[in-house]
């Protein structure tokens, strides 16, 4: 089971207070794209076994979105952050870091 | 005007903690930015409350307000009093971006009361209802059940709580089973 902090509102709530929404940090292509980077966006996701990071949505509390970064494989979550923002904040790439040395997710390392 | 009905007409049920449908009460809906002088003034001037912090919950009697998310305020005051409440935060708010909205009949409200109504309240949400970790003073909005609801405290043994009018049955019916007598687990 995950424990998430929402980061608007502070509360630590298990999962099932909060909705999963996919894969973050997804840039969007929209119309004058091409094909291939527009299939990219649409259909093309990461599934990784270790450091993913992810939509939330704190669906029975507050309602905000906000992103978590954590592991697939040991449920640890590395930190939440809000969903204003295109890249995962220092502060949580540290903590990734002193974790998981050596992650690479996409772009981010 | 017409007679106010609830749900549930004022479904009472006595276990081991007693669950009662609450009469109508005004409730508001505000949005807006909470640091803004004129949201807190609006606020504070038809509630008669303090402004609340983040996860709190002032309420004296049927006025109150409730800190529902870093951009919104529920706002409660009596039944009768809620049209022109709405219209006078409305003038207080005028040019500021905004949004007030009289939500009272989207609502239920149910009072759950007695020493097991910790209990009651911990067998259906995933919360930490230990008096150490919540209190009066504080609101939680989460899961009850299947559906989304947020709960307070008035005092030290009772619970007030609101749920979406459409899921209002359910929400009761959920409480009553969880206070019927010999299920109490006795933890806090």
């Amino acid at each position: 089971m995950l424990i998430l902090t929402c980061p608007y509102c502070g509360v630590s709530g298990e999962e099932t207070e909060f909705h999963g929404g996919g894969e973050a940090h997804l840039k969007r292509f929209g119309p004058g794209a091409s094909e291939a980077d527009f299939e990219s966006y649409l259909f093309h996701r990461e599934n990784p076994k270790g450091v993913h990071f992810e939509r939330w949505r704190h669906v029975n509390g507050c309602g905000k979105w906000f992103i978590a970064a954590r592991d697939t494989a040991t449920l640890q979550v590395f930190g939440t952050y809000p969903a204003q923002t295109t890249e995962p904040p220092q502060e949580i790439r540290d903590k990734i870091t002193a974790a998981r040395p050596g992650w690479r997710w996409r772009d981010f390392a | 005007m017409s007679e106010t009905v609830t749900a549930l007409g004022g479904a009472h049920y006595a276990g081991y903690a007693t669950i009662t449908e609450q009469p109508a009460r005004g409730m508001i809906t505000l949005r807006g930015n909470l640091a803004e002088v004129a949201v807190k003034n609006a606020a504070t001037g038809v509630a008669g409350v303090d402004m609340p912090d983040l996860r709190e919950c002032h309420i004296v009697d049927q006025r109150g307000i409730a800190w529902m998310s870093p951009d919104e305020l529920l706002v409660m005051v009596p039944h009768p009093e809620v049209a022109s409440a709405v219209s006078t935060i409305q003038q207080t708010l005028s040019g500021l971006h905004s949004l007030v909205v009289d939500v009272s009949d989207a609502r239920a409200l149910f009072r759950i009361e007695g020493s097991g109504a910790r209990e009651v309240l911990a067998k259906l949400c995933p919360v930490d209802l230990s008096p150490a970790a919540f209190g009066p003073g504080q609101i939680r909005r989460t899961r009850l059940g299947h559906v989304s609801a947020a709960f307070w405290m008035v005092d030290d043994s009772a619970f007030e709580l609101v749920c979406f009018r459409s899921v209002a049955q359910y929400a009761f019916d959920l409480l009553k089973t969880a206070a019927e007598p010999g299920g109490e687990v006795g933890v806090f």
